[in-house]
């Protein structure tokens, strides 16, 4: 059986996996990507806390599940806006490099 | 579920994961990610959530990575051509995500019950979704009302950002 801990440090190294990408590269759509990585870390860690938390009588503990639900809801939408702004940042500079959009206003 | 089965999705799940950061062509970043979900969702089923497994694997490996390859393709991104790296960038960041890991791993080791495994779970006897929509209907009503309209605002958003001409 795999232990607590064991899921927290996968989880601790998809959230650094993710944010090593958001610190390293340049093109704007994989830093998305590697924002959506640490955002599923952190659910992975929420559901390994829920479920080492069941009830005494071994009754599942589903608040965490509903919390996750609502999570990967506001994920999607997120998602769905941040390209929406992806794709009029690219209809107005012709990039998607993040050095080369370092203006705020042009 | 075994050890050695919870390693090999992890692993997948990691390896995956590391590929999106390290390849230079969107297209393959992306579908790295499906494959780094579908790990994930594994992951989540056999912490007894099967709802949430399946859920990640529909809304994430289906519409989220959808939307992904859809707007790459639209904007027609080609491999990054290799650029200079400013290496001092480089190892900052690296060593600001080292110090991360570093930490996340003092604060697990300093957790007692880190080393405990997952109680049993008692066989149940409702589905896990009928749980799940009878505490999203009772207990999370208002929660689950203001993010239906949360996803209004963002599809309304969405439509004025997407229009052509931004005034």
């Amino acid at each position: 059986m795999a232990t607590l801990g064991d899921y927290l440090v996968v989880s601790g190294m998809l959230f650094t996996i993710g944010f090593a990408g958001v610190m390293l590269r340049r093109n704007i759509i994989i830093i998305f990507m590697a924002l959506e990585l640490m955002l599923n870390a952190a659910n992975l860690s929420l559901v390994a806390f829920s479920r080492f938390h069941s009830g005494t009588n071994g009754a599942p503990n589903y608040n965490a599940q509903v919390f996750l639900f609502f999570i990967i809801t506001v994920a999607a939408a997120e998602v769905a806006v941040g390209l929406a702004i992806i794709v009029a940042l690219y209809r107005l500079r012709q990039t998607t490099h993040v050095e080369d959009i370092n203006s705020l206003k042009f | 579920m075994p050890a050695f089965l919870f390693w090999i999705f992890a692993s997948l799940m990691l390896v995956f994961g590391a590929g999106v950061i390290i390849n230079r062509n969107p297209v393959a970043s992306a579908l790295n990610l499906v494959v780094s979900f579908l790990g994930l969702a594994v992951l989540f089923i056999s912490l007894g959530a099967y709802f949430i497994g399946i859920i990640q694997v529909l809304v994430y490996a289906g519409a989220v990575m959808v939307l992904f390859l859809f707007i790459i393709m639209l904007l027609d991104l080609r491999a990054e051509k290799l650029r200079r790296i400013n290496w001092i960038a480089f190892g900052g960041g690296s060593a600001v995500a080292l110090a991360l890991f570093i930490q996340i791993c003092c604060v697990i080791g300093r957790f007692k019950p880190a080393s405990q495994t997952f109680p049993p779970l008692a066989k149940s006897t409702t589905d896990d979704v009928h749980q799940i929509g009878m505490l999203l209907f009772s207990n999370y009503n208002l929660p689950f009302q203001i993010i239906g309209l949360l996803v209004l605002v963002a599809t309304i958003g969405v439509v004025v950002l997407s229009k052509r001409e931004l005034q």
